[in-house]
């Protein structure tokens, strides 16, 4: 019996009845299972802004459609940009964060548990208060709904006289709230980091995974609070009568996209990194060999986080900045390439002369290593700032980051899920649906993205509720919303596989992959204490050490 | 499994220490609040004298000496009050540490006054112009770290006057004064910036 009370909270999720599961997931501070709901939480963000993006598409699938009217439009991609941003981008990296690094540090959870559900909900009713505004920003004056300012609102935009009702305030409040629960779970990770390693993992023996949200982790404490920052003074001017962004009071419209960008640059970093940091493990064990360049992979994603702090300006060109603004700025963006291609070759030589296993999460990582390339060589081409003056906010531009934040995070996101899935549940995801889904979505993604660039370069600009025909954009804008369709078909693949592998999936066993970070000793799914007796490890692959007792790697290090 | 010998821990292993996580949780604290002030002094900074209308920093602030004196004073008393706790003299401690609120009460009081001048006297509100909403919104993010590190002083007195606070709570108290110090090194820059290059 005694036994049993004890091994009962290790399965928690699938004993109970439904209230007390619910309960213990309102009351849980164990960081897998609030990885999990961040996770879980995340994904459904993703479906909901999704399908906003589906509607901007099917508006934009033919010249003066009116199948949404402008206001709506202008709604939908506010909130499409600021959900997928705050409520996907964020919360999967915390996610992921949460639930891997105890694990691959070899700890029993995260340095402050209390503190990590405390940002779980913040997060939580950050996004719930921002979707809110659908029904409550109208309030009493009847004017507004939710957010139609942009994902980046820009001065005067926001400005009490062309933002009546409180569409705009809820948008504020919602990325504070959220804001607040980013900043605390990264300086909870940063405390496990530091204090809680296992025995034996000294800094450069830790996972690239772990010093990549390290230094994530390092990113947000320096980017979010001016974001934090311009909020306040946004809200002291629309609530106090405060002059900050007031232009006619001598306030400045620019200051607030220097604020802005100063967040909003570092903050793609923010969402890039961990990406990198799921490919740095998985492109590894599925190519048999050792990460190649593992200090200089370090040493880039400390560059990058450190120019990524100045070159916010890159998005301002065309605002009329001194010549020398604008090259300071297009150097230092140019700068970033530097460490960036040093990681895409430090993958290509892990990858060459490997055995490699075309399993499903090297696969997604395979087309993650084509689509970021094309993404960086067109963040290069906007960087030159004559460039830029000719192509800034234009389709083109949209296709940038959308290949970007797609064709770079979202693919090393489903990488991710697909490795380490089986850790988390005990069963593996299924193989053909897993492969619909990555053709689906690979030619969802191109048939989306690819002819933006050109309609970009033709002179579409964005956020157009509709277009006339005759400017040669009608078919790119056409083969562009049937791509959409592609891209929700893959995601309704990936959602069935994780619901019905749940129960039906092959069980994973400890350490399905073959692979030597520590999350693989735990059983699959981890109890609630991770590691019985905590690890100790002499060498960056302790599992390699364990299963070749003979030709350990500590030897070599 | 992992016991076996691949796990085993090297002789120079023995003494494996890593930081406190108290100290490295504050430590990141303080740099993200130092980053927002950052925002708010760029701020005040880029709007000085670009006021279209008065009152001007030049005619209505007072350096506020007094106020300046006892805030940076606190950072000395919480020092002596903390030693105390660390050498289990609990009167000692209390007595300074209340001290220390008191400073801060003094400060806060000096704001207090401040404001009440600037507002009926000179006609200075956050909407009056870009001096009122900077100087506000500056000045006020201070002061509400100070509100925040007064109700953090005063948890710890009360806790302590009631016994529970001992020499082996050095660390947490120790913490407390952390944040204290940082409130009054952002103090320094404010009063550079506000008072001495803003007038």
């Amino acid at each position: 019996m005694a036994f049993q009370e004890i091994a009962l909270p290790q399965s928690l999720g699938t004993t109970g009845s439904i209230t007390e599961r619910l309960h213990e997931l309102v009351v849980t501070v164990d960081h897998k299972k609030l990885g999990l709901m961040y996770i879980g939480t995340a994904l459904i963000f993703l479906i909901v802004s999704g399908s906003m993006a589906g509607l901007i598409r099917a508006q934009l699938a033919v010249p003066n459609n009116d199948l949404i009217s402008p206001q709506v439009f202008n709604r939908l991609f506010t909130m499409h940009g600021t959900a997928m941003i705050f409520l996907f981008g964020m919360p999967i990296v915390a996610g992921l964060m949460n639930y891997l690094v105890p694990l691959m540090i070899g700890a029993r959870d995260m340095a402050f548990p209390r503190l990590n559900a405390f940002g779980y909900w913040m997060f939580l009713f950050g996004g719930l208060l921002l979707f809110f505004s659908y029904l409550a920003a109208p309030g009493l004056s009847g004017h507004g709904s939710a957010p139609d300012v942009g994902w980046f609102a820009y001065a005067p935009l926001t400005g009490r006289a062309f933002s009546q009702g409180h569409s705009t305030d809820y948008w504020i409040l919602a990325l504070l709230v959220s804001g607040i629960g980013s900043i605390v779970s990264a300086i909870n990770v940063i405390a496990t980091i530091v204090s809680l390693r296992c025995k034996g993992m000294t800094l450069m023996r830790m996972p690239l995974f772990v010093w990549l949200m390290l230094i994530v982790s390092g990113m947000i404490l320096s980017a979010l609070p001016p974001l934090t920052a311009a909020q306040i003074m946004l809200l002291l001017d629309r609530f106090l009568g405060s002059r900050f962004f007031d232009t006619q009071a001598g306030g400045s419209a620019v200051l607030w996209q220097h604020f802005f960008w100063i967040f909003g640059h570092p903050e793609v970093y923010i969402l890039m990194i961990p990406g990198f940091a799921c490919v740095s493990e998985i492109i590894p064990v599925f190519s048999r060999k050792p990460m190649f360049g593992y200090p200089m992979m370090v040493a880039a994603t400390v560059m990058i986080g450190s120019i990524s702090m100045s070159v916010w300006a890159h998005h301002m060109f065309s605002v009329g900045m001194t010549s020398v603004g604008n090259t300071f700025f297009a150097v230092s963006t140019m700068l970033v390439g530097i460490p960036t291609g040093i990681k895409i070759f430090n993958w290509l030589g892990t990858m060459y002369g490997g055995k490699i296993r075309f399993e499903l999460p090297m696969i997604f990582c395979i087309g993650f290593l084509f689509q970021f390339l094309i993404a960086g060589l067109t963040g290069i081409m906007l960087g030159v700032a004559p460039f830029n003056w000719q192509l800034t906010d234009s389709y083109f531009v949209v296709a940038h980051f959308h290949y970007v934040l797609i064709g770079g995070l979202l693919f090393t996101i489903f990488a991710a899920i697909y490795y380490w899935y089986p850790k988390a549940f005990g069963r593996m995801l299924d193989r053909k649906l897993g492969l619909w889904h990555f053709w689906l979505f690979l030619i969802g993604f191109h048939l989306t993205f690819d002819p933006q660039h050109i309609a970009g370069i033709l002179g579409m600009p964005r956020r157009i509720y509709t277009f006339d025909p005759g400017r040669g954009w009608e078919i790119y804008n056409l083969i562009s919303s049937i791509g959409a369709i592609f891209q929700a078909a893959g995601l309704l693949c990936l959602v069935a596989n994780l619901l019905l592998s749940l129960r039906k999936g092959e069980r994973a066993g400890d350490d399905p992959w073959d692979a030597w970070t520590l999350e693989w000793t735990t059983t699959s799914p981890p109890p609630e204490y991770n590691f019985e007796t905590l690890p100790e490890v002499r060498s960056r692959r302790p599992l390699w050490d364990l299963k070749h007792p003979k030709d350990p790697d500590w030897k070599y290090e | 499994m992992i016991s076996e010998d691949a796990f085993r821990m090297p002789v120079n292993l023995a003494e494996w220490r890593l930081p406190s996580r108290r100290k490295v949780a504050v430590a990141c604290l303080i740099a993200t609040e130092a980053a927002m002030f950052t925002i708010f002094v760029v701020a005040y900074l880029y709007y000085l004298g670009k006021s279209l209308t008065g009152p001007y920093p030049a005619q209505v602030l007072e350096t506020p000496i007094l106020s300046t004196i006892c805030l940076l004073g606190s950072s000395l008393t919480i020092v002596v009050a903390e030693r105390a706790l660390r050498r289990a003299n609990r009167g000692g401690f209390q007595l300074w540490w209340a001290f220390t609120i008191l400073l801060a009460a003094v400060f806060l009081g000096a704001t207090a006054s401040e404001w009440h001048r600037l507002i009926t006297v000179h006609h200075l509100t956050i909407s009056t112009n870009l001096f009122g909403t900077t100087f506000y919104s500056l000045v006020g993010l201070h002061a509400s770290h100070v509100v925040v590190g007064v109700t953090l002083l005063g948890l710890i007195l009360v806790l302590s006057l009631r016994g529970h606070v001992k020499n082996e709570h050095h660390e947490h108290v120790e913490m407390i004064s952390w944040y204290w110090h940082f409130v009054d090194a952002v103090w320094v820059v404010v009063f550079t910036v506000v008072y001495v290059i803003g007038r």
